[in-house]
């Protein structure tokens, strides 16, 4: 993720160690030397997201990263950062919670991800990597969507990922010249007049305009963003919906229930918000059993229902607390799920009929 | 007709809100001076508070960006970190620098961070309406301390100043009022010192700016100056707190 930042052109780091994310800050103290960038370690996380919002506002490519007590702490930095409009990414190696919790990989914080985390009407564009190759693209997806929308973008993985070794191509750097100019950046008003980024709009009006203007930009990141995986749902009669290293878990669960003539496929959210309700929503037409793996008590499976509305039966296989389930106990939810609705039956019954689905 | 006195090109041609006597009005002032006097006007970025400073860029004829309440320093150091050959500053109450942002204020200070900081010392969160700060002086009124600020159950008041300068990074600092005249004079000679600081890249500097505040001591402004005077000063005398500029003394 280090290594894709800096080729993104990311030259600022800030940041306070936390476990289970560690490797990235100490990456970056020595590459961004290497790249005449400037790695901070800060006293904070509260400190670390707001040395962000100022390198944001002077118009450099920003990131941090930390796992979930530090971006808890970051909650109110991330609402400046959006109502402020300034691009910056923030890396979250989601531990077990609440509180303290542990250092395993989870996926706890999906709700404080996607659903602001901060205060007031405001989005975080958020992207689920679940190999370490999507990991390297995703970052350098990361930079391009906060300059491209102005906002900050959140990369969600957990310590699982951290420790995963997988060769990784690398992309090419960028050339931090052919990056598209600012025209709204704090550098001195030579030659014009000055400029101001401000965060109080005491005027109902004003900050309610500014709150619709912020809505047509999440229409638009809706529009154009949203971003998931398909896997084996041409004929599946139950889909699997996980992300990141859940999903990863499922694919090997839904090859075990393949090879037992299960017809189980999966679909992953690449993005969690914008969530990508709309490719659910058309598979009910043809699906109507949905299993949401996620190892936390159960967070995305709102989204799941809220996405079918009603048209789908949604199941929860939650496993909080930094647990990771193996594929033979997610094979078993599976298969537990699929009996359960009678979906073998139908299966012998086309079998019968000739196949036809 | 000669023109013989003019507002300092740095500020703005709007009308402060600050409350009639107010010493923010006062500082604003001194610092847009101080920025034409040394002709970074074009390079200078400020980092307004939370607190009643927090319309300074209407003010401020300068690029401008709002920090969350206590943050400013660290939103300062993002900035310089990037914009090395420009100047940066923040004006921070008491309660956003000593209270709500002490951690950042001394990290700031520690790494030595190539930024001016103008404090705004009045003992009272203005913005908010009077509460207590951690400046309100003992026995002071407020709207959170009944019957005075009491150093056993409230604590006493924070000097952060004087915190500052054991931080290694801090190279200048110095507490002055707006009390009088010839404070004034010396607070815009502290202000600009404080930004040469920055100029030269010798590290932290900070100004303390003793400031009344008539509206929520309660006093009419003459009475807030002279208290300013007075008062204020017992619990934090004015001079240089620390100075390892290598200036010559004038
Ligand atoms: C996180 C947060 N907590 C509280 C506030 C409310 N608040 C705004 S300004 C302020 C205190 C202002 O006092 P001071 O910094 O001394 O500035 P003054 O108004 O006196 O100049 C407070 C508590 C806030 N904006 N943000
Ligand atoms: S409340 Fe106090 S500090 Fe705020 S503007 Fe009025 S006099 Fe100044
Ligand atoms: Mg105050």
């Amino acid at each position: 993720m280090g290594e894709a930042a800096v080729r993104a052109g990311c030259r600022y780091y800030f940041g306070y160690p936390i476990t289970p994310q560690n490797e990235v800050p100490e990456y970056m103290s020595g590459r961004l030397l290497q790249v005449g960038g400037t790695f901070v370690q800060a006293e904070s996380e509260l400190a670390s997201i707001n040395m962000v919002i100022g390198a944001a506002m002077a118009g450099a490519r920003v990131m941090t990263s930390s796992s979930s007590p530090g971006v808890s702490l970051m909650q109110e930095g991330i609402s400046y950062l959006a109502g402020l409009e300034l691009p910056a990414v923030i890396a979250n190696v989601v531990r077990g919670g609440p509180g303290l919790g542990n250092i395993a990989p989870a996926q706890s914080d999906y709700f404080q991800a996607t659903r602001g985390g901060g205060h007031g009407d405001y989005r975080t564009i958020v992207l689920a990597p679940a190999s370490c190759q999507e990991l390297c693209d995703l970052t350098v997806k990361a930079f391009d969507l906060a300059d491209k929308y102005r906002n900050p973008v959140m990369i969600m993985g957990d310590g699982m990922m951290g420790q995963m070794m997988e060769p990784v191509e690398f992309p090419e750097a960028i050339d931090l010249a052919d990056l598209p100019a600012k025209d709204w950046t704090l550098t001195g008003a030579k030659g014009r007049p000055s400029r101001v980024i401000l965060s109080l709009l005491l005027n109902p009006k004003v900050l309610e305009d500014h709150n619709f203007k912020l809505v047509r930009k999440y229409d638009a990141v809706t529009r154009e963003e949203t971003d998931w995986e398909e896997y084996m749902l041409e004929d599946a009669r139950q889909v699997v919906v996980a992300y990141g290293t859940a999903a990863r878990i499922a694919k090997g669960a839904i090859k075990r229930v393949r090879e037992m003539g299960l017809k189980v496929g999966l679909l992953r959210p690449k993005t969690l918000w914008p969530f990508p309700d709309k490719p659910l929503k058309d598979l009910t037409r043809v699906v109507r059993q949905l299993l949401v793996f996620e190892m936390s008590a159960g967070q995305m499976v709102e989204d799941v229902r809220l996405a079918v509305e009603g048209q789908a039966q949604v199941h929860l296989y939650g496993r909080p607390g930094g647990v990771i389930p193996t594929p033979d106990e997610v094979a078993h939810q599976i298969s537990h799920y699929y009996y359960q609705a009678g979906l073998m039956d139908k299966d012998q019954q086309s079998g019968r009929l000739g196949g036809a689905a | 007709m000669k023109k013989i006195f003019e507002a300092p090109k740095s500020l703005k041609d709007n009308l402060f809100h600050y409350c009639p006597g107010c010493g923010h009005s006062i500082i604003h002032r001194l610092v847009a001076e101080v920025i034409d006097e040394l002709g970074i006007q074009e390079r200078t970025i400020g980092v307004p508070p939370a607190g009643c400073a927090v319309l300074a860029y209407n003010y401020f004829d300068v690029d401008t960006g709002e920090a969350p309440h206590g943050r400013a320093l660290a939103v300062a150091t993002g900035l310089k970190r990037v914009l090395k050959d420009h100047v940066v500053f923040t004006y921070q109450g008491d309660g956003d620098i000593a209270a709500i942002g002490t951690a950042e204020s001394i990290h700031a200070a520690n790494r030595g961070e190539k930024v001016t900081a103008i404090f705004v010392n009045n003992g009272t969160y203005g913005m908010t309406g009077g509460q207590m700060a951690p400046t309100t002086l003992p026995g002071m009124g407020s709207t959170t301390t009944p019957g005075g600020r009491d150093v056993v159950r409230d604590g006493a008041p924070l000097d952060l100043t004087q915190m500052l300068a054991t931080a290694k990074g801090s190279v200048f600092l110095e507490r002055v009022s707006v009390a009088t005249p010839k404070d004034i004079r010396k607070a815009k000679k502290a202000i600009k010192k404080a930004f040469q600081v920055q100029l030269d890249g010798l590290g932290f500097a900070l100004v303390e700016v003793l400031s009344p505040c008539p509206t929520n001591w309660k006093m009419d402004p003459v009475a807030a100056y002279e208290w300013t005077d007075k008062e204020m000063t017992k619990i934090f005398p004015v001079g240089v707190i620390k100075d390892i500029t290598g200036y010559d003394k004038d």
